[in-house]
């Protein structure tokens, strides 16, 4: 029995290996935290000016974000909320989806769940990948998306890249941000992301513990329970 | 199978206390599926308290307002209609709110049932059978103004508060609400809550 | 009498509660040795009960159409008290029902419980897994995601291998020219309506045709053969309180387990929930990798197998069909593994193998080396069925004690 919930357990975490791979450049790992409320704070901040505009997160609330976040509901409405929002309404997008498609040719996508779809890794290479490259519609490529169809909205952040021959990152111009501290704010920003793909998920995690130590507890109980009937049988 | 050398005493504190540990665990595995009937959080959101602005009514207007889905009268007293209210005490059912039955905030009491003399806030549903009462400026010269229901005839005065020999047994009710500023009342926020 | 007797015999008067739970708890006697493989029957029942009632929960605020779906399934995840959870034991418990039935199955095979009298349960319980796979994959389509619009894709298409009819079917079970709307509305009919009760319905039967002719167990021995004066079998013992205690520690195991998964590990490392279902269905745009989920990937490998589309779709079939006959197929003159020869563990072992290679394969994307890999399991997988109407010929096999072992 025990060889047998071993070898479940080794395929599982096979298949959580399998799922988790991916062979683009750079190949960091993201490091993320949800614990950490003020990565999650400086994160939606930075996704409400560089992101929103374009990506909605429509199955989200900003009430429950503030809640989930700490953040107070006047710094809310003040700092995080650009188009006249309610706290309790979905945050959509203020751009119409058909300018949109004139505009980019496909609407922006929506990135509730672009954590679950990509994974925070995927997310964190991604953002740090953009470099110059004039032969693309908006004068940037990016290694982990090739012929990505979206500018580098961060460059004043980050300053652009160029991509050496022997297939390195490297800054031409520099940014707001040294890349030690772009790096961070990506961080933050996959942070919320991964929050928003799932806003259960903290709760989640600390509910699971107390069910399982209840199981626990009933399991040995009906373990002696059983031993104690079976004393009959011969 | 004997039941020789059988404990009957521990077997039957494992069988009460795996039974008690089961119920317990029955009765947490019951928590979501009970909980998840609660509203919703877009419930929740359209339910949402409502602000409404009183700076510009004059007396004797109405605004009607929706909280929950339901209709809530606004309703801006003349100091004439507010001594009407101390006049009429005889025709009504129940003057001063006094019965269990009357739903309004433990904050609005007396004859006026405001928190402002002058702003009188109720849900208007008769409470009667549920109908929409119609504000009236006059029900008749001795009753003053007031709300009539259309569906059997039940009157309450500028106050909702309901008048005797009609259908309905209790003052309208009055939803929680409080005073942003001068200017503006806000439903579904109990005052002092804020 | 007591108030209590006093109840009871009144309501016996009118129903027979007493006689039911006598002959199907109190005194139904289950051979005394049952193993580890035993706890998988009742664990069925209970993942079968979980996925009805989070299922039915679930329909209170899924809304089944294609413009509406995908965003109400977020809605349940976010907005809807404990909704994620609700949401979480039903689709883990989706995959938790697939291991449980295929651990029974291979219970069945190792014991050889399929044998006489027990074809119909064995047939009964194979009824049963065809709709838990017809439920599995209506189900499936109902978050409206990118890989549930695609699975239903492949799948509804494997009925263009059907002669003449076969475009005209395909349009038919999609009720449009596309995967749409009313595609979504029926499959979700069918998965909450129409087959939870066939379900229902063959579970019943299944339990009744077992109970009618008892268990067997590990030794494959009939414990009717060898009774006591009063007519109770000697190496049984009344299914309560035994086994119902012993199958709640079982339950207690399960549970761990599955709470672990659906707290700790929901989306099963991308195989119980699929990354590209996290992006609504899109019908000019393909994920870049199509696999079923875990449970289907063996029969899909031996669909892909074969180079020819119809052929492919006739193995699928055939290899579910099969499995059917086995009571028919198997010939040995003892039931249990235990007293076969060395020819009938290997060959059993090496099924199992290529069951699970089989269903690797379906997941990983193809390749001259996967395919010729899955063409071998493949043909094992069938030559294994052949075996079995030969080996009695040439495996040993041991003497069968007269009462079960311990």
């Amino acid at each position: 029995m025990k060889k047998i919930i071993a070898t479940i357990f080794a395929s599982l975490s096979l298949a959580a290996v399998a799922a988790g791979g991916g062979d683009y450049k750079p190949n960091d790992p993201a490091n993320t935290r949800l614990e950490d409320k003020a990565s999650l704070q400086r994160g939606a901040t930075l996704y409400m000016n560089y992101c929103m505009g374009c990506h909605g997160l429509e199955f989200s609330r900003y009430k429950r974000m503030a809640q989930d976040l700490n953040i107070q509901e006047d710094v809310l409405a003040e700092n995080l909320i650009f188009d006249g929002s309610k706290p309790g309404d979905l945050m959509k997008t203020a751009m119409p989806n058909k300018s949109a498609e004139i505009w980019f040719g496909a609407a922006p996508p929506d990135l509730s769940l672009i954590a679950r779809y990509r994974g925070n890794k995927w997310l964190y290479n991604y953002l740090r990948a953009f470099y110059k490259d004039e032969t693309r519609p908006y004068g940037v490529n990016n290694t982990v998306f090739p012929d990505v169809g979206m500018p580098h909205v961060l460059e004043p952040l980050q300053g652009m890249q160029y991509l050496s021959e022997e297939g390195e990152l490297a800054l031409i111009t520099e940014g707001a941000l040294t890349p030690e501290e772009y790096d961070v704010a990506i961080r933050d920003l996959v942070n919320f992301l991964d929050y928003v793909g799932e806003p259960a998920k903290v709760k989640r995690h600390s509910l699971g513990v107390y069910v399982l130590l209840f199981i626990l507890v009933f399991f040995v109980l009906a373990y002696f329970l059983k031993k104690e009937y079976w004393k009959d049988i011969h | 199978m004997s039941k020789d050398g059988v404990d009957s005493g521990r077997r039957r504190f494992l069988l009460w206390s795996t039974s008690a540990v089961g119920a317990v665990g029955a009765v947490g595995i019951a928590v979501p599926f009970v909980k998840s009937w609660s509203p919703s959080a877009r419930a929740e959101a359209a339910g949402a308290p409502v602000e409404v602005n009183v700076g510009k009514m004059k007396p004797g207007q109405a605004i009607r307002a929706e909280w929950r889905g339901k209709p809530i009268f606004v309703l801006k007293r003349s100091q004439e209609s507010l001594d009407k209210l101390q006049q009429i005490n005889d025709l009504l059912k129940d003057p001063e709110s006094q019965k269990d039955t009357v739903k309004q905030p433990d904050y609005i009491t007396g004859i006026n049932r405001s928190i402002r003399d002058d702003i009188l806030v109720v849900i208007g549903i008769c409470t009667h059978l549920g109908c929409v009462p119609q504000q009236r400026e006059q029900l008749s010269p001795e009753e003053g103004g007031g709300f009539f229901c259309p569906c059997h005839g039940s009157k309450f005065d500028m106050a909702g508060r309901v008048f005797s020999g009609v259908p309905a047994n209790d003052n309208l009710e009055v939803p929680p609400y409080s005073f942003i500023d001068d200017n503006t009342i806000i439903i579904g926020v109990d005052k002092g809550a804020a | 009498m007591t108030r209590g007797q006093q109840f009871m015999q009144w309501i016996d008067d009118r129903f027979p509660a007493t006689k039911v739970w006598n002959e199907h708890l109190a005194e139904y006697y289950a051979p005394k040795n049952f193993n580890f493989w035993y706890f998988f029957g009742s664990l069925a029942l209970l993942v079968l009960v979980n996925q009805l009632l989070t299922g039915i929960w679930l329909t209170m605020h899924y809304n089944p159409s294609a413009e509406l779906a995908y965003a109400s399934v977020e809605y349940i995840m976010r907005d809807v008290p404990y909704g994620w959870l609700l949401r979480y034991m039903h689709s883990t418990g989706a995959s938790a029902f697939f291991l449980v039935v295929y651990m029974h199955m291979f219970r069945g095979m190792m014991y050889g419980s399929y044998r006489k009298p027990r074809e119909l349960v064995w047939l009964f319980g194979m009824v049963i897994f065809v709709l838990l796979m017809a439920e599995a994959f209506m189900g499936y389509l109902l978050p409206w995601g990118n890989m549930s619009y695609w699975g239903a894709q492949v799948i509804i298409n494997l009925f263009n291998a059907v002669p003449v009819v076969g475009e005209d079917l395909v349009t038919w079970i999609r009720g449009d020219y596309l995967i749409s709307g009313a595609t979504l509305n029926r499959f979700f009919a069918l998965h909450v309506v129409a087959l939870p009760i066939a379900l229902l319905l063959m579970v019943f039967l299944h339990i009744v045709a077992l109970h009618a002719v008892g268990s067997n167990n590990p030794d494959g021995i009939e414990i009717k053969k060898n009774k006591d004066e009063n007519g109770i079998p000697l190496d049984g013992i009344p299914f309560h309180p035994y086994y119902t205690v012993k199958d709640i520690v079982g339950v207690a195991g399960f549970l761990f387990l599955f709470c672990l998964a659906i707290f700790y590990f929901p989306e099963g490392g991308g195989y119980f929930l699929e990354p590209p279902n996290f992006t609504p269905a899109n019908n000019l745009k393909t994920p870049e990798h199509i696999a079923p989920v875990w449970y289907f990937t063996p029969f899909y490998s031996i669909l892909r197998a074969v180079p020819n589309m119809e052929g492919g779709v006739v193995l699928m079939g055939l290899s579910i069909v099969i499995l059917f006959f086995m009571p028919w197929l198997d010939r040995s003159p003892v039931k249990s593994i235990r007293y076969k020869g060395p020819l009938f563990k290997l060959a059993l072992a090496l099924f199992v193998v290529c069951f699970v290679v089989l269903g690797y394969l379906g997941m990983k994307p193809p390749s001259p080396l996967f395919t010729l890999l899955a063409q071998i399991s493949t043909g094992y997988y069938f030559f294994f069925f052949i075996f079995l109407t030969f080996y009695h010929k040439i495996d040993k096999t041991k003497p069968v004690p007269e009462r079960v072992t311990h």
